[in-house]
C-alpha cells in the first residue's frame, strides 16, 4: 500500500527529443492516493499505456520521478516495486496448473509453501476459481484466464498498486459486465490502489472513483465521473465522454455576452480570465430541449436526423450552420426537416476559451 | 441441410492414382521381391518370410541399425539444444534480423551431394582447409579416411552444420510469436531468466519444436547422400549407416530379396519411431 506520486514526468521514445511533439508524455504531475480506484481514460495513442509502463517499471522515463510513499523508485525494476499488472491479453503460464500459476509470483520470491497455499486459497476463493485449481491453465476460457492473471497480481499481500491495461478487450460482452463488477468488489476487499487503463468510457466511469482523462500525452482533467460529465474542464473531455458527446459551438464574446452567429446565449456564470483566443459554447445534449413554438429566447434550428437509441432519442439538428445533438426522453416534435427552437439549460451552458473551461457557476461568485 | 452423395470421390481419385503410381505400386514391387527369390528372366521362387528372418538375425544389420540410431541420437542431441540457443540469441527486430535469417538459411540451400563433396575437400589432411589446419598448424593427427572416430566426428559435424538452421528457423518463428506482455508479466512476477525459458519460451516453441524434431529424426534416419559422398561408409564399415548398407546389398551385391526385406523393415522402424516421438510429444495436449 502506498501513495504514488508522479513528479514532472516526461517521456520520449526518441533518443534526442527536441520539440514538445517528440514526447509521448508531456510533463505529468499526479498523485494517486493509497487505496483509490482510478481510471486512465483516453483515445488510443494518448500515452496512457506509456504512463502505466512507467509506473510499473517496464519503462524508465526520460525525465522526472516516481515516488512510492515519498521514496524514489524511478530506476527500480518491476519486481522490486511490488506492483501487479494485468494485460490486455490474458497472460498465463500454459504448462502450469491454475494453482501453480497463482503461486508463481510467491514462489519466485521464496515464500514457504504454507504461506503460498494460504494466499492462493484465499485469492482463488475471492475470484471464485477454487474448483479449477488443479486444471491446466491453458484449458481455461478467456475470462477465466484473465481472472487468473488478475489473481497473480493480487496474490502478493504487499502489493502497492494493481494496474489494468484494457483487461476486458478479449472478453465476451456478457462476461465483461460480470468481470467488471468482480473487479469493483475486489477493490473493496483488498483495498489496494488500482489503476485501470481504458479507452472505453463506460468501463472507466463504472470502475473508478477518480478518472484521469488524457489526450496527446497530457492529463486534461482529473475528476469523479459526475464532474467529468457535468463540468468538462476541456472541450476534449466534453467530446470524449458522453454519448453523444458535448455540443461545442463557436461563438463570439463581447462584454461578457456570448453570441452564436449573432444570437445571444446565456452562460452559467461570469467568464474568468481575459478570454482572449478561440471562444466556444459547450452544452451537453442532455441539457438541450426542443420546442416547436416560437419562444422569445432560444436558437432556431432544423431537425436533420432522429435516432432512437432505446431509452431515449437522439435528435440531430442544424442550428445556424452548426450541428447540435439533443437527447430527448419524451416524444420527438417531428421528423427530418422540422423547424424547431433549441433551449440550452442555463446552468449547464459553459464557455471554453482555447479549449479550456472559462466560466464559473453563478453561486460561486 | 446435409448433402449426401458420392461426388467427393471425383476429387480424391486423381490423388489416389498419383499416389498409387509413385508410391504404392513401386512399394508393392518391393513387397513382391521381399518374399521371393529370383535369378532373372522373371523366374520367381516363393520364400515366405525367410529374407525377413535372415535380415533380422544378421549381425551386419544389427550393426548398421546401431550406427544409424547412434548417428540420429548424436545429431538430435546436438542440433536441438544448439538450434534453440541460437534462436534465443538472435535479434528480434532491426537491421540484423534479415541478415541472420539469410545466413541461417544458406547451408540448407546447398544440394546434399555438394555438401558431402565440400566437406570431403574441406577435411583432406594435405590440402583441405580444416584438415591442413588441424594436422599442420595444431598438430592434431586427423584423417577421417583412416580413423573411425575422426570419420564420425566429421559426419556429425557436417550434419550439424547443414541442418541446425532448420531447428533455429522453426524455433525462431515460435519465439517471435510470443507477445511482449508475457515477458513483462514475467518481470513483474519476478521470474528468473530460466523460468522465462522454461514456462514461457519453451511451451510456446513446443509445437514448432515437435515438427523440427520429427523432421530431423526422419531426415537423419534416412540420410544417404552426404555420408556416402563424404566417407562412402568407411573407414571399414565404421560409418556404414542403414541406407548405405541397403544400397550396398541391393546394388552392390544385387541381393534383391534381402534388400527388399530390409527396406520394409527400415521403413517400419522409421514409421514406428516417428509415431512414438509424435505421440509422446503431443501427449500433454490431450488432457
Amino acid at each position: 500500500m502506498a501513495k504514488i506520486t508522479l513528479s514532472k514526468l516526461r517521456h520520449s521514445y526518441m533518443p534526442n527529443p527536441k520539440s514538445d511533439s517528440d514526447y509521448a508524455l508531456k510533463e505529468i504531475d499526479l498523485d494517486w492516493n493509497d487505496g483509490g480506484a482510478y481510471a486512465l481514460l483516453g483515445p488510443s495513442g494518448c500515452g496512457k499505456s506509456t504512463l502505466l509502463n512507467i509506473i510499473s517499471g517496464l519503462l524508465v522515463p526520460s525525465e522526472g520521478q516516481i515516488l512510492f510513499d515519498g521514496q524514489d523508485v524511478t530506476e527500480l525494476p518491476p519486481d522490486q516495486r511490488n506492483i501487479a499488472q494485468v494485460f490486455q491479453f490474458p497472460v498465463i503460464y500454459d504448462t502450469m496448473t491454475v494453482y501453480d500459476n497463482l503461486a508463481f509470483p510467491l514462489r519466485n520470491r521464496g515464500r514457504d509453501e504454507e504461506t503460498v497455499k494460504r494466499r492462493v486459497m484465499a485469492i482463488a476463493e475471492m475470484l471464485e476459481v477454487t474448483d479449477m485449481l488443479t486444471t491446466r491453465a491453458s484449458n481455461l476460457s478467456p475470462d477465466n484466464k484473465q481472472k487468473i492473471s488478475m489473481g497473480r497480481g493480487l496474490v502478493r499481500e504487499d502489493v502497492n498498486v494493481v494496474m489494468f491495461d484494457e483487461p476486458l478487450t478479449v472478453i465476451d460482452p456478457h462476461l465483461k459486465w460480470k468481470l467488471r463488477s468482480k473487479l469493483k468488489e475486489l477493490h473493496q476487499r483488498v483495498k489496494a490502489t488500482m489503476i485501470y487503463v481504458t479507452h472505453d468510457q463506460t468501463e472507466a466511469l463504472t470502475f473508478a472513483d477518480q478518472v484521469v482523462v488524457m489526450q496527446l500525452g497530457e492529463v486534461v482533467q482529473i475528476g469523479t465521473p459526475v464532474e467529468l460529465f457535468e463540468r468538462p474542464a476541456h472541450t476534449f473531455v466534453g467530446h470524449f465522454i458522453g454519448s453523444p458527446g458535448m455540443n461545442i459551438l463557436p461563438c463570439t464574446l463581447t462584454g461578457g455576452v456570448a453570441e452564436i452567429e449573432g444570437q445571444p446565449v446565456a452562460l452559467e456564470g461570469p467568464v474568468s480570465g481575459t478570454a482572449a483566443g478561440k471562444t466556444e459554447v459547450g452544452i451537453r445534449p442532455e441539457f438541450v430541449t426542443l420546442t416547436t413554438d416560437t419562444p422569445d429566447s432560444g436558437l432556431p434550428a432544423t431537425i436533420t436526423k432522429v435516432s432512437d437509441v432505446g431509452r431515449h432519442t437522439v435528435v440531430e439538428c442544424n442550428c445556424l450552420g452548426h450541428k447540435v445533438n439533443a437527447v430527448i426522453d419524451g416524444g420527438v416534435p417531428g421528423g427530418k426537416g422540422t423547424p424547431v427552437h433549441l433551449e440550452f439549460q442555463r446552468d449547464q451552458t459553459r464557455l471554453y476559451v482555447d479549449g479550456w473551461l472559462a466560466t464559473q457557476p453563478e453561486h460561486l461568485t | 441441410m446435409k448433402t449426401e452423395n458420392q461426388k467427393a470421390w471425383f476429387f480424391v481419385l486423381p490423388v489416389l492414382l498419383l499416389v498409387a503410381f509413385n508410391a504404392l505400386i513401386p512399394m508393392m514391387t518391393v513387397v513382391n521381391y521381399s518374399v521371393q527369390e529370383t535369378f532373372g528372366d522373371n523366374v520367381f521362387f516363393w520364400q515366405g518370410l525367410d529374407w525377413f528372418q535372415q535380415i533380422l538375425r544378421s549381425d551386419r544389420f544389427h550393426a548398421a541399425l546401431g550406427r544409424q540410431f547412434m548417428f540420429t541420437f548424436l545429431i538430435l542431441i546436438i542440433e536441438v539444444p544448439l538450434g534453440i540457443a541460437i534462436a534465443l540469441s538472435m535479434p528480434r527486430q532491426g537491421f540484423w534480423v534479415p541478415v541472420c535469417l539469410v545466413l541461417m538459411a544458406l547451408p540448407m540451400l546447398i544440394p546434399w551431394n555438394v555438401v558431402g563433396a565440400m566437406w570431403n575437400i574441406f577435411t583432406l589432411p594435405d590440402i583441405g582447409l580444416l584438415g591442413y589446419f588441424l594436422n599442420h598448424t595444431l598438430g592434431i593427427d586427423y584423417d577421417m579416411t583412416q580413423d573411425p572416430v575422426a570419420a564420425w566426428v566429421t559426419i556429425v559435424t557436417m550434419d550439424v552444420w547443414h541442418w541446425t538452421s532448420l531447428v533455429v528457423l522453426l524455433s525462431y518463428a515460435g519465439l517471435v510469436s510470443i507477445p511482449d506482455a508475457y515477458y513483462q508479466a514475467a518481470k513483474i512476477d519476478g521470474a528468473s531468466s530460466w523460468s522465462v525459458f522454461r514456462y514461457i519460451q519453451l511451451p510456446k516453441m513446443k509445437t514448432v519444436l515437435t515438427i523440427a524434431i520429427l523432421l530431423r529424426f526422419m531426415d537423419s534416419f534416412n540420410i544417404y547422400t552426404e555420408p556416402f559422398v563424404l566417407t562412402g561408409g568407411g573407414p571399414g564399415n565404421s560409418t556404414t549407416l542403414l541406407s548405405i548398407d541397403l544400397v550396398k546389398i541391393a546394388l552392390g551385391q544385387f541381393d534383391l530379396g534381402p534388400a527388399a526385406a530390409m527396406s520394409l523393415i527400415y521403413f517400419a522402424i522409421t514409421l514406428l519411431v516417428s509415431w512414438l516421438f509424435y505421440t509422446l510429444m503431443t501427449k500433454d495436449d490431450q488432457n
